[in-house]
């Protein structure tokens, strides 16, 4: 190894500073009594009310009715961040798929119209796109939430891509092998793609995880809500309450909102590195 | 074990580029029939025609009795090695070799059986659990090969299945594949570039130029008795030595000097006369003087390269002969020899359209 000047290491120690502190702030913060926080502003060391107030937002029904804890809010945040991550490899793979080892009329325009959707995000698009799910009945269902995300450009380019550098050889050698259209998908692209499958699992668990303005026009009932919806009602509670403010709870579920997503890369940082940097044919 | 026919097969790809030109053909059963020709030639694209990659345009395709044009690729009882093995990376050995089997809904005992067979026969039995990525590119194209000889085919195609190996792994698998075509007995038809190649696995080659089956025949036939200037000039190591010539009605004429011993050739018209560099001999009464070059050393023999004085080529630079003589003789560079040649062992095509006259 190289001996690194001291210099960069500070530099680094510095950036690792300004990313972290203020996740520590907002955890040591979550662990104060309100009136700590209240009277003294932000801490930075852990006090005394850990338990208290994490059993509190977790199990105890909070929010503007009354009616959702964070143990429901995860558990909703989690269905929307892995129904997202996977409805959304499952369709670009096969729009991939067809895109690339079928020959149809205007396939590449098609393609290129996918694409170009890349350039109209849903914020551009939300009134529509809710004016369709409330005509199919679909608000404050798991399906209205979900279904409408799961077209992706961003997936179909990057599984066109890969397909496109999987060698002409191998789909012949399989045709030859008797395998049928589904058969080759199945058994040689679905294996070849797992990096890639695992890469875009998590990039999209995560956006999923995220999603914060669909999710807040699409569910009305409190118990529909997701973790990062609850962290925004909790601070309008904050505002308009004549409550002492839970300035802790509000940081403790920011808190649980960031922990799955950190959880997932971290566990799967392998696989994604590898499915990132991999061009394995 | 099947015939393979060729009926005026054309092929014309959908932006009306023209492949192939109506090729007629007949593959005996268990024979090995090899397609060799420049890059670009048609070649790979006849072989894929068999194959059931590329669709036919016109002209019918037989395998044993049944017309195959419209047959689907896994139908065709064929069995394909590529130049890239295109192995499945994903899958050991035994995944490669049992998939086409298990598409085909084989009995697991069976699969096991012809896998174990297969592997005995290609010394890759220890290898059956190992990824291609472990394996070297001999092992590998084994294991492609492996996969076809699983199938049990009525048809064996190889497109140029050597190519992506070194030069001594390639002469020692181009021995196996023509002991394992024997063994088995399987019709096959095989392409390569390689004139070497062509001429030593075939039973009979077909020299194929821009779509068009220039010959067909024996490869010492071809060697020996070509119809075509191009065949002349493909067929045979060292290239042969080719001379712009015309026929003043006794002898023919190149540059300043004139040879004796033709007749009975068209006066008016560019001739090549081709001169194989075995068929030369050192002789001081020889029709040509050349002046030495290089002198190429492959141990058994030496390949002398000089250019020819009084002649010059058509691009105006001086025209090369080359002569291929015993190791013993050995000659400066710059040193004037004599060659001679039995006009009995040459042969002359007409410039233009590259015929042969004799």
């Amino acid at each position: 190894m190289e001996r690194v000047p001291i210099s960069t290491h500070i530099i680094l120690i510095i950036g690792a500073l300004f990313m972290t502190l203020p996740v520590w702030v907002a955890f040591a913060t979550s662990t104060h009594a309100p009136e700590t926080i209240l009277r003294e502003g932000l801490q930075f060391w852990p006090g005394a009310h850990f338990f208290e107030t994490y059993n509190e937002v977790l199990f105890v029904e909070g929010g503007v009715m009354k009616k959702v804890t964070a143990t429901t809010m995860l558990k909703n945040s989690m269905i929307l961040g892995v129904g997202f991550a996977i409805g959304k490899v499952v369709i670009s793979m096969l729009a991939a798929y067809a895109i690339v080892y079928f020959r149809f009329r205007l396939g590449v325009p098609l393609f290129w119209i996918i694409f170009m959707t890349l350039l109209l995000p849903l914020e551009v698009r939300i009134i529509p796109s809710y004016e369709v799910v409330a005509n199919m009945g679909l608000l404050d269902t798991k399906a209205g939430l979900i279904i409408p995300l799961i077209a992706s450009a961003t997936g179909t380019f990057f599984f066109r891509q890969f397909f496109k550098s999987v060698p002409d050889e191998l789909l012949e050698a399989a045709r030859l092998d008797g395998a049928t259209a589904w058969g080759f998908f199945i058994d040689i692209l679905v294996p070849l793609s797992k990096t890639m499958i695992a890469a875009i699992l998590i990039i999209m668990f995560v956006v999923g995880w995220n999603q914060y303005l669909w999710p807040l026009i699409m569910t009305t009932k409190e118990e529909n809500y997701t973790l990062v919806i609850g962290i925004k009602q909790i601070y309008q509670v904050l505002n308009e309450g004549g409550e002492l403010p839970q300035f802790q709870k509000a940081f403790a579920l920011t808190i649980l909102a960031t922990l799955p997503p950190v959880l997932v890369v971290l566990i799967f940082q392998r696989w994604f590195v590898k499915g990132l940097v991999e061009s394995e044919k | 074990m099947a015939q393979v026919e060729l009926k005026q097969v054309r092929k014309t790809y959908p932006n009306g580029a023209e492949a192939i030109f109506g090729v007629d053909m007949q593959i005996d059963d268990g024979e090995l029939i090899v397609f060799v020709g420049p890059s670009g030639c048609g070649k790979s694209t006849l072989l894929r025609m068999v194959a059931g990659l590329e669709s036919v345009t016109s002209g019918d395709i037989l395998i044993g009795d049944r017309l195959i044009n419209d047959v689907s690729p896994s139908e065709r009882d064929v069995a394909m090695v590529f130049q890239n093995y295109a192995l499945y990376p994903h899958m050991s050995v035994r995944g490669n070799m049992s998939y086409g089997l298990k598409n085909r809904k084989m009995d697991k005992a069976e699969i096991e059986r012809r896998i174990t067979d297969a592997a005995k026969m290609l010394k890759i039995d220890q290898f059956l659990d190992r990824q291609p990525n472990q394996l070297s590119g001999g092992q590998r194209q084994r294991v492609a090969m492996g996969r076809a000889i699983v199938r049990n085919p009525q048809v064996f195609l190889f497109d140029e299945p050597l190519s992506n190996l070194d030069a001594k792994l390639r002469v020692q698998m181009r021995i196996e594949i023509k002991k394992l075509q024997r063994r088995m007995n399987v019709t096959s038809i095989y392409v390569t570039h390689d004139q070497t190649e062509a001429m030593t696995l075939a039973d009979r080659l077909a020299v194929i130029n821009e779509g068009r089956v220039e010959q067909m025949g024996a490869p010492m036939e071809l060697y020996s008795n070509p119809r075509t200037l191009f065949v002349a000039s493909f067929i045979g190591s060292p290239a042969i030595n080719l001379i712009p010539v015309r026929f003043d009605g006794t002898s023919l004429l190149a540059g300043d000097i004139s040879i004796a011993g033709f007749s009975g050739l068209p006066k008016d018209k560019d001739l090549v006369l081709g001169v194989r560099p075995d068929v030369l001999t050192v002789s001081d009464a020889g029709q040509f003087a050349i002046s030495v070059d290089l002198v190429e050393q492959h141990g058994g023999e030496n390949l002398i390269y000089g250019s020819l004085s009084g002649v010059s080529a058509d691009n105006g630079d001086a025209q090369e002969m080359c002569l291929k003589a015993s190791h013993d003789l050995l000659p400066g560079i710059d040193e004037k020899m004599k060659l001679a040649f039995n006009p009995d062992d040459a042969f002359v095509f007409e410039k233009d359209t590259g015929t042969r006259l004799i």
